[in-house]
Parts: structure tokens; C-alpha cells; sequence
């Protein structure tokens, strides 16, 4: 019975519905901007890395390790440029 | 009329109106002639359906010298109204619609096809594969190409090119100070090919990564299979952004949006940081290649193996990563403090040292080795000292404090025509050259190639060093005149005649085509120049499974190997193969985003609408399509090697 009932995934489904519940806080309550900017970025965070996991089976391949050095190169250029633009455009800047 | 004015070109001319007639009379001759040598299903079944990477890299290659010729004529209207000062030939407007057609055009429709069409050609050929990944996409790919190029040619007979620059920066570019559709085009042309480009990012990554021969491991793989391979990796995370900066642009221009309007919230600079963070990327995407065809055709020529391969990879993969961390160059003079420009002027320093370490590799190289003075082997040597000195006058860029100095002047423009020329261009032409008797069956003829050689070498110097000199004086890029007095005359001639040395180079080309096709020895030369990689280890012209018997890789230089070691390249005995079926899908899903886009551009929503509803007609058909493909026999097999003169083993 226990290999039959797919544990995970449902687990995984039900820890997804969660996030997206916490990530809807942010509109019916009253929060400060940067309160609320903080939970959407945390939720969508969590929530992008358990589709990965748990759904699309990133660990479950033999060359996981190609996708999750794609991932991590994927963000290190991500933040770079973000970073880099708000250093450019907002923090470093003059005019 | 009401209706169709909108089609009309704001800002015309009689040369204007002759494109148009020629263009009307080209359309007519080609279907006339097509038709009356019955030829059109010829095209359809041979080329317009076709899913063969082969067929796919010579569609590019064609596209991109049409679009050579295109932005070449463009070059030579700037170049003949900036010949004298004061000069009446165009006015500012006119002006300003080449100069940001030809920017775009050369770098997008003319420099990436062309990368794009030897990448199709020769990587699955290097690395012993017989087709990409993915070759229904990859004819996807290529059709979205086409048809954002024909949609941005079509700019300037229907509605008006665009006029703000190949960099087309905000506000300029919104709807207040062009309001014509010009920048329409822009934004929307580009996407469409935009898209093309990140699937053939995606394509290339694959195929590299799992298609290649068995033993061939990723230190054994040629040079531009790894040039090819850093590129993908930049391409797939440089275009989202591009996409995203076009969209963004788009909506401001056709729904009001404010993304990078000056009030309202919104951020012009925006625009130029987006711009830069795709468009450094985008500058190595079309130089890594170049860099790994020269290193495919100095060792040839040398009869040496590469020297140091180990470094030759490291520094690209760097390059690949370096390259996201530069832009910010781009606008040092748009009101950084100067502490953030000094961080992008050390990471924009560094990003010299890889690129050298690779120049000192091409160098070692020939050092020893016997050197053949072929025409592609001209190419590189010349492009050894001519591109150095592009990367040095780059790192004079790259101090922000001197940069303004030089900025939007025309040193920065001999800067990266001095890299772009002698390292892409040169690259380009002296491959074509190089692969042309394994695409087409006989060698160029080497008299008029060299001709042509020398014409564009010193067509280039003639027609580039004089604009450091006028830009160290001051004179502005992007400027339609300047005046007597500022004494920029004499240098602006000397570089409209070297633009016309490199005009009467086309010329020389085209010339030396025609006449290799007349004149040339037709016999199947599978290995003219005794060349080192796969590529040329299997027949001309080459089958359309590529290789017979997949080749077994155990050295880096596997053919070289096969033949001077005697390593057995093909073991085993032939098997049924499997290959891809033809399909008309692609060529018609790029004629509904051709439809979308023109409906877009003219906002025109039915026509828009129904375009989008056809693509995705056409990806839902993808999707509940039934296609495994088709097998060619052993007996096939066998009688088209027999043909070809059996499989050498
Ligand atoms: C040694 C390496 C290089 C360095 C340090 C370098 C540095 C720079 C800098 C600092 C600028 C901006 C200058 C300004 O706007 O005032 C620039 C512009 C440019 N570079 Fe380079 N560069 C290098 C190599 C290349 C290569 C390899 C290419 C292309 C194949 C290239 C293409 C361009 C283009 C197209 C622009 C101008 C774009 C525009 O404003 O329209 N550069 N470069
Ligand atoms: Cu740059």
C-alpha cells in the first residue's frame, strides 16, 4: 500500500496550496509595502523550488547534477543582473 | 483612403520610390521565374518543408549575404553623405533611418544567421551526430528568422523605417518623439527573431550535449562545437532578457504603458540598462563562434593541432560568464557615480585577458607549423593584428573616465567595427570559403577570393582607422553633417574610400561564386584541404544521414587520427536509419507570426488576433501529432555510399 499512495507529490501538492494561501495574505490583509513584498518573494521562491523537486523531478534524473548546476548558474546570473541594475540605476545613481 | 495612409511613408523620397518599384519588379521576375522553370514544387519540397540542418545552414547563409547586401547599401549612403562636409545627399531624417536600419540589420539579420547557418551546418557534422536535437524546431528557428527579416525590410516601403538608432533608446524611441511606426517594426521585428534565436540556443545546447559520437567526450570535442556550445549557454540567458525589454517597449509604444516613459513612474534608463544587459552578451555571442572558426581553419592550414586546447575552452566558458557582468559600459556617461563605474571598467578589463590568452594560442599555433596561404588562412592572419587592435582601443573604452572622452563619437564606432569586421566578418567569409566544397562540391577559385581578401582588408583600414582620428577630434556619431571648418573633410573621404574598396569586394565575391560555378571542377573533393575534424569525414555532397556508420571518437582530432594513425573511424555494418519527416508547420506557423507582427506593427488587432490564433493552431497541431519519423533502408544505404564511392573505414 505504501509504494501505491504517492506520498510525496501529495505532500508536495498540498505544501504548494499552502504557499500559494500565504502568498493571497498579502492581498485581503493590511500590511506594510515591504511586509508584503517580502512574503510574495519568500512564497514564490519555496514555491518555484518544490514544482522543480517535487514535480518535475529535478533529483530524480541520472544528471541532476547538470540541472541543478544550470539552476544555480541560472541564478547567479539573475541576481547579478538584478543587483547590478539597482546599483547602476538606483543606488549609484546621480541625477 | 483613410484606411491606407497609414501605410504611407512618412518622410519620402525618389529613392524611395525607385526601392519600391525595384522591389515589385524583383517579387514579379522571382515568382515569374520560378513558375516558368516549375520549380516551385522543387522549393517546397526541397527546401521550404525541409527539416535537414544542412538545407537549414545554406538558407541561413543565403539570407545573410542578401542582408549583407542590404546593409551594405545602407553603409554606402552614410558613407557618401558624410564623404564632404556639408554635404545635401540625405537630410537628418533620412539619415538617421540608415543608420538604425543598418545597425540592426547588420548585427541581427546579417551576423547572426550567418553564425547561425555555419553552426547548422557544420556541428552536427563535428561531432559525428546526424541531425540537431530537435529538427522540427530548428526549421521553426529558422523561418522565425526569416520572417522578422523580411518584416523589418519591409519597414521602409510600408510605414517608414525606424529611425532611433539600432539601439533605439527611450524616450527617444516612445510614442512622443517617434511617432511614426518605424520603431513599431523595430521592437517587433526583433522579437520574432528574437524568439527564433533562443530556440536555436536551446537546440545547439541540446545537441551538443547528447548527440555527440560515442568516445567523444567534452574535452575531445573540436573548437567550434565548444564555441558553439558558450554561445548557446549565452544565448539562452541573454535573449529573456531582450524579450522582456521588447515587450515592455512594445506595450509602452501600442497600449500606453509607462515602463520607460520620464513621468508617470516610469524609467527611460531603464531601457539602456535592459538594452546592454542583452546587447554585451549579445556582441561575444557573435564573436565566440567567429573565434572558433578561426580556430578550426589555423590549425588546417598550420598542419598543427590547436595549442593550448585546455586554455582555448577555459578561456571561452569564462568569456560566456564574464560577459554578463560588463554592460554597465555602455552608458558610463548617463549618470553613474563614478564609483559604479569604476567596478564595470575593472570587470570590463578583465574580460581582455581570456580574449588574449586566446590570441597568444592562435599564435602558438602557427609558430612552427607549415603554413598554407589559402584564402581562409588570409583571413586569419589578418584578422590576428587588425582585431588586437580593436580589443585594445576597447580597453581605452572601457576606462570610464577617458570614455568621456570618446563616447558616441566616431572612435567608438572604428572601436567595434574594428572588432566586428576583422572578427566577425572575417570569420564568416574566410569559413564560407573554407566549408563551401563540402556544402556545395568544388573549391572557390583561390585568384578571386584573394582579390577580394585584399580589397576588404585594406577597404577596412581605409575605411576605420581615419574615424579614430576624427573621433579623438570630436567628431559625434549618429551626426547626418558636419562642417567645413572642423577639418574632418579629407579623413571622411579617405573612409568613403575604403568603404568603397569594401563594396567592390562584395562585388568580387559574388563575382568569384559565379564564377567557381561556371568553371569549377565538379568532382567530389570530400577532403580538400586535409583537415582534422569529423566534418570531413564523410562524404560531398553529404548524404542526407550525414554518416553512414556513426563514427567512433578516441583522440581530439578523430579524421586526423583515422587517417596519418590509423584509428578505424566506422565499425560495424550499416543499420536502417531513422530520420525526421518534412513538414510545411514551420513555414507556416512564421507566416501567421509574420501576419501578427505586421498586424501589430499597424494595430491592426483582427489581423493581429488571427496571426496569434494560427500559431497556435499550429503548436496545439505540434502537440496531437502523430510523427515517428521515417527509417532509410541498409539497401538504401548501401547504394548511395556505392554512389559516393563507399564508406572509407
Ligand atoms: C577586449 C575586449 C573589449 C572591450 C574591453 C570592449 C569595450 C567596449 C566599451 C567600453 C564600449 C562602450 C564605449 C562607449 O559607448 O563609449 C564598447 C562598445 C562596443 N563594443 Fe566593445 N569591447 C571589447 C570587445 C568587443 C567585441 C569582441 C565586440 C563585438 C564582436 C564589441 C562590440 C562592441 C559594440 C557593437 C559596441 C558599441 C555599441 C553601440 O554603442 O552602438 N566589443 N566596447
Ligand atoms: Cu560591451
Amino acid at each position: 500500500m505504501k509504494e501505491l499512495f504517492p506520498a510525496k507529490q501529495v505532500g508536495g501538492f498540498v505544501f504548494s496550496l499552502i504557499l500559494t494561501g500565504v502568498a493571497l495574505l498579502v492581498y485581503y490583509f493590511n500590511m506594510s509595502r515591504a511586509v508584503g513584498l517580502t512574503i510574495l518573494t519568500l512564497t514564490a521562491f519555496i514555491q518555484a523550488a518544490v514544482q522543480l523537486v517535487v514535480f518535475m523531478h529535478a533529483r530524480e534524473i541520472e544528471d541532476s547534477k547538470s540541472v541543478f548546476t544550470t539552476i544555480y548558474y541560472a541564478i547567479i546570473i539573475a541576481l547579478v543582473t538584478i543587483f547590478g541594475t539597482l546599483l547602476c540605476m538606483i543606488w549609484g545613481w546621480n541625477y | 483612403m483613410g484606411y491606407f495612409s497609414r501605410f504611407a511613408v512618412p518622410h519620402p523620397s525618389p529613392a524611395i520610390y525607385a526601392s519600391m518599384i525595384a522591389i515589385a519588379v524583383t517579387v514579379f521576375l522571382i515568382i515569374a521565374g520560378i513558375t516558368y522553370f516549375k520549380k516551385w514544387i522543387y522549393l517546397w519540397d526541397g527546401w521550404i518543408t525541409t527539416v535537414d540542418h544542412k538545407k537549414i545552414g545554406i538558407m541561413y547563409l543565403i539570407s545573410a549575404l542578401l542582408m549583407l547586401f542590404r546593409g551594405g547599401v545602407d553603409a554606402l549612403m552614410m558613407r557618401a553623405q558624410l564623404a564632404v562636409p556639408d554635404n545635401k545627399l540625405l537630410d537628418s531624417q533620412h539619415y538617421n533611418e540608415v543608420f538604425s536600419t543598418h545597425g540592426v540589420i547588420m548585427v541581427l539579420f546579417m551576423a547572426m544567421p550567418y553564425i547561425m547557418g555555419l553552426m547548422n551546418f557544420v556541428v552536427p557534422l563535428q561531432i559525428g551526430a546526424r541531425d540537431v536535437a530537435f529538427p522540427r524546431l530548428n526549421a521553426v528557428s529558422f523561418w522565425l528568422f526569416f520572417m522578422g527579416a523580411m518584416l523589418f525590410n519591409l519597414s521602409f516601403v510600408i510605414g517608414g523605417s525606424p529611425d532611433a538608432g539600432w539601439s533605439s533608446y527611450f524616450p527617444l524611441a516612445g510614442n512622443e518623439f517617434s511617432p511614426h511606426v518605424g520603431t513599431n517594426y523595430y521592437m517587433i521585428s526583433i522579437q520574432i527573431a528574437g524568439i527564433g534565436t533562443l530556440m536555436t540556443g536551446i537546440n545547439f545546447l541540446t545537441t551538443i550535449l547528447k548527440m555527440r559520437a560515442p568516445g567523444m567526450t567534452l574535452m575531445r570535442m573540436p573548437m567550434f562545437t565548444w564555441a558553439s556550445l558558450t554561445t548557446c549557454i549565452i544565448i539562452i540567458f541573454a535573449f529573456p532578457v531582450l524579450t522582456i525589454a521588447l515587450l515592455m517597449g512594445t506595450m509602452d509604444r501600442l497600449f500606453a504603458t509607462k515602463f520607460f516613459t520620464i513621468t508617470d513612474g516610469g524609467m527611460d534608463m531603464l531601457w539602456a540598462n535592459l538594452f546592454w544587459v542583452w546587447g554585451h552578451p549579445e556582441v561575444y555571442i557573435l564573436i565566440l563562434p567567429a573565434f572558433g572558426l578561426f580556430s578550426e581553419i589555423i590549425p588546417t592550414f598550420s598542419r598543427r593541432n590547436i595549442y593550448g586546447y585546455t586554455s582555448m575552452v577555459a578561456s571561452m566558458v569564462l568569456i560566456s560568464f564574464y560577459s554578463f557582468l560588463v554592460w554597465t559600459h555602455h552608458f558610463f556617461t548617463m549618470g553613474q557615480t563614478a564609483y559604479v563605474n569604476s567596478i564595470f571598467s575593472i570587470t570590463t578589463m578583465i574580460i581582455a585577458i581570456p580574449t588574449g590568452i586566446k590570441i597568444f594560442n592562435w599564435l602558438f599555433t602557427m609558430w612552427r607549423g607549415r603554413i598554407r596561404f589559402t584564402v581562409p588562412m588570409l583571413y586569419c592572419l589578418a584578422f590576428i593584428p587588425l582585431f588586437t587592435i580593436g580589443g585594445v582601443t576597447g580597453v581605452m573604452l572601457a576606462m570610464s573616465a577617458a570614455d568621456y572622452q570618446y563616447h558616441n563619437t566616431m572612435f567608438l564606432v572604428a572601436h567595434f567595427h574594428n572588432v566586428i569586421i576583422p572578427g566577425v566578418v572575417f570569420a564568416v567569409l574566410g569559413a564560407s570559403t573554407y566549408y563551401w566544397p563540402k556544402m556545395f562540391g568544388f573549391v572557390l577559385n583561390e585568384k578571386i577570393g584573394k582579390l577580394a581578401f585584399w580589397f576588404l582588408v585594406i577597404g577596412f583600414c581605409l575605411a576605420f582607422f581615419p574615424m579614430y582620428i576624427t573621433g579623438l577630434d570630436g567628431q559625434a556619431r549618429r551626426m547626418y553633417t558636419y562642417s567645413e571648418d572642423t577639418g574632418f573633410g579629407p579623413w571622411n573621404m579617405v573612409a568613403t574610400i575604403g568603404a568603397v574598396c569594401m563594396a567592390i569586394s562584395f562585388v568580387l565575391i559574388v563575382y568569384m561564386i559565379y564564377y567557381s560555378i561556371r568553371n569549377a571542377k565538379k568532382e567530389a573533393v570530400s577532403d580538400p584541404w586535409d583537415a582534422r575534424n569529423l566534418e570531413w569525414a564523410t562524404h560531398t555532397p553529404v548524404p542526407e544521414y550525414n554518416f553512414a556508420i556513426i563514427p567512433q571518437v578516441n583522440s581530439r582530432e578523430a579524421f586526423w587520427d583515422a587517417k596519418y594513425k590509423g584509428h578505424p573511424l566506422f565499425k560495424g555494418d550499416y543499420e536502417k536509419i531513422h530520420m525526421p519527416n518534412n513538414s510545411g508547420v514551420p513555414f507556416l506557423m512564421s507566416l501567421f507570426f509574420f501576419a501578427l507582427g505586421f498586424g501589430l506593427v499597424f494595430s491592426m488587432w483582427y489581423l493581429a488576433i488571427c496571426g496569434l490564433i494560427g500559431v497556435f493552431i499550429c503548436m496545439a497541431h505540434r502537440s496531437f501529432e502523430q510523427d515517428h519519423g521515417r527509417y532509410i533502408s541498409v539497401e538504401e544505404i548501401k547504394e548511395t555510399e556505392a554512389k559516393y564511392g563507399g564508406t572509407h573505414k
